[in-house]
């Protein structure tokens, strides 16, 4: 029987492939459960620290941080995009990389000029093929957000923005909503506006050490630190998630090609016996 | 009476490290050793790299190794936000610069590869010419 052998083949080797995204979606599953703890984790600091800086910049009128002071021409634009190292998971990176590629296409038009900053592999290899000025980059991050290897490639960023290299600095990053949902959003990072920053409930004088402007800098860079290293562990957990969830529907769909193959390679088998027996009983017949 | 205590949080960006009441806490300040009771005067201050100790409620005392941050005192609270990683002006400097560099040298790589791609798209480019000369002779 023609086909049969291919059928077989191609059966064993769907199967084979759900295997594979069957594993991946229990690895992703487990990872995300520890993906989603690390963010939560790192929100503390975060809250601790908005509070802090939102307390000193209201205490300090007098000395207005260069993060703090709007820009009224625009020139230069910085943006860092997190996405992930490996793909397979979903439409995560694409999304986000979509969203970006259409705002840098409206900066281009405005003849505004864009300096990048690349967390993760994903993006640092789109955001080169597109041609953009990458300033710095972060790749092969792990599984777990690491301050330390994030330090170099924000304070390039950071440093552009005090030296007025840019006047503004965004951040794409992929906002982790539930394990069924993440969305990709580009925020603006700096300046930074008030609200984000909040107001103190009560204002009460602090004793500086040493002098009030080298502490409110060193908690403003850790305030954005912060930020990104946040925006980092979420993004984390959206690859997870959505990876196993990219790879669920992988299995359920290998699943079906199964049966519908073995459907066809059964019709297929029984076909060939019939005609096998009718021949035989023709045999019969004329001898 | 008990002594009177103040809640203490320790926070690093990846992790809350130490959250509950204490009756007294030391920790390195930039300008030198504080040692910090309940009601003491609003404060914030750099820290450097050293050990935290924390005589929590009850007189059970707590070590928590910290690599430098900032010392919050409010009223009601004491806030260390520990930095995880050992930080410096010029470490911090260094680890930038080393980020640009592996920038330009990413970019050199680019240029390369694009050149390889341009190449490759000419050669394939050649081979289907060759394939559909080839094709054609048979005819």
């Amino acid at each position: 029987m023609p086909g049969t052998k291919e059928i077989r083949v191609k059966i064993k080797s769907v199967q084979n492939t759900r295997k594979i995204t069957k594993a991946m979606e229990m690895v992703a599953a487990s990872k995300m459960r520890k993906a989603q703890e690390r963010m939560r984790h790192a929100r503390p600091y975060g809250e601790k620290i908005r509070n802090v800086a939102a307390h000193i910049s209201h205490a300090n009128p007098e000395y207005r941080h260069p993060f703090l002071v709007h820009r009224d021409s625009v020139k230069r634009v910085g943006l860092i995009v997190i996405t992930t190292d490996k793909g397979l998971c979903g439409a995560l990176n694409t999304n986000l990389l979509r969203m970006v590629l259409s705002q840098y296409k409206v900066w281009q038009a405005e003849g505004e000029e864009l300096d990048v900053c690349c967390i993760g592999n994903k993006g640092f290899s789109f955001m080169q093929r597109v041609g953009a000025n990458i300033v710095s980059h972060a790749i092969q991050i792990g599984d777990r957000p690491q301050m330390d290897k994030l330090i170099g490639t924000i304070k390039v960023m950071l440093d552009g923005y005090t030296n007025d290299r840019f006047d503004r600095l965004l951040i794409g990053y992929t906002r982790f909503l539930n394990t069924m949902k993440q969305e990709p959003v580009l925020e603006q990072l700096l300046p930074l506006a008030g609200e984000r920053l909040g107001a103190p409930e009560t204002v009460w004088d602090y004793l500086y050490e040493p002098e009030a402007k080298a502490v409110l800098d060193q908690v403003m860079t850790r305030y954005i630190e912060a930020i990104i290293f946040q925006a980092v562990a979420e993004n984390m957990a959206s690859e997870q998630s959505s990876r196993m969830v990219a790879m669920k529907a992988a299995s359920d769909n290998a699943r079906d090609l199964i049966d519908e193959l073995t459907l066809i390679y059964n019709k297929n088998r029984q076909a060939g016996i019939t005609k096998e027996l009718s021949e035989i009983v023709g045999g019969a017949a004329a001898v | 009476m008990a002594n009177a205590t103040i809640h203490v949080d320790v926070v690093s960006a990846e992790a809350a490290i130490f959250s509950d009441e204490a009756e007294f806490v030391v920790l390195p300040g930039e300008a030198g050793e504080l040692g910090i009771y309940p009601r003491h005067a609003p404060l914030i201050t750099r820290i450097k790299p050293g050990a935290v100790r924390i005589l929590k409620a009850g007189g059970e005392e707590e070590l928590i190794f910290v690599a430098g941050g900032i010392l919050e005192v409010q009223p009601k609270v004491i806030t260390v936000l520990a930095d995880t990683a050992i930080r410096g002006h010029d470490l911090d400097e260094a680890k930038a610069n080393e980020a640009i560099k592996k920038a330009e040298e990413a970019r050199r790589n680019a240029k390369d590869k694009q050149e390889i791609a341009v190449v490759e798209g000419e050669l394939a480019m050649l081979a289907a010419q060759l394939a559909a000369i080839r094709k054609l002779r048979k005819k």
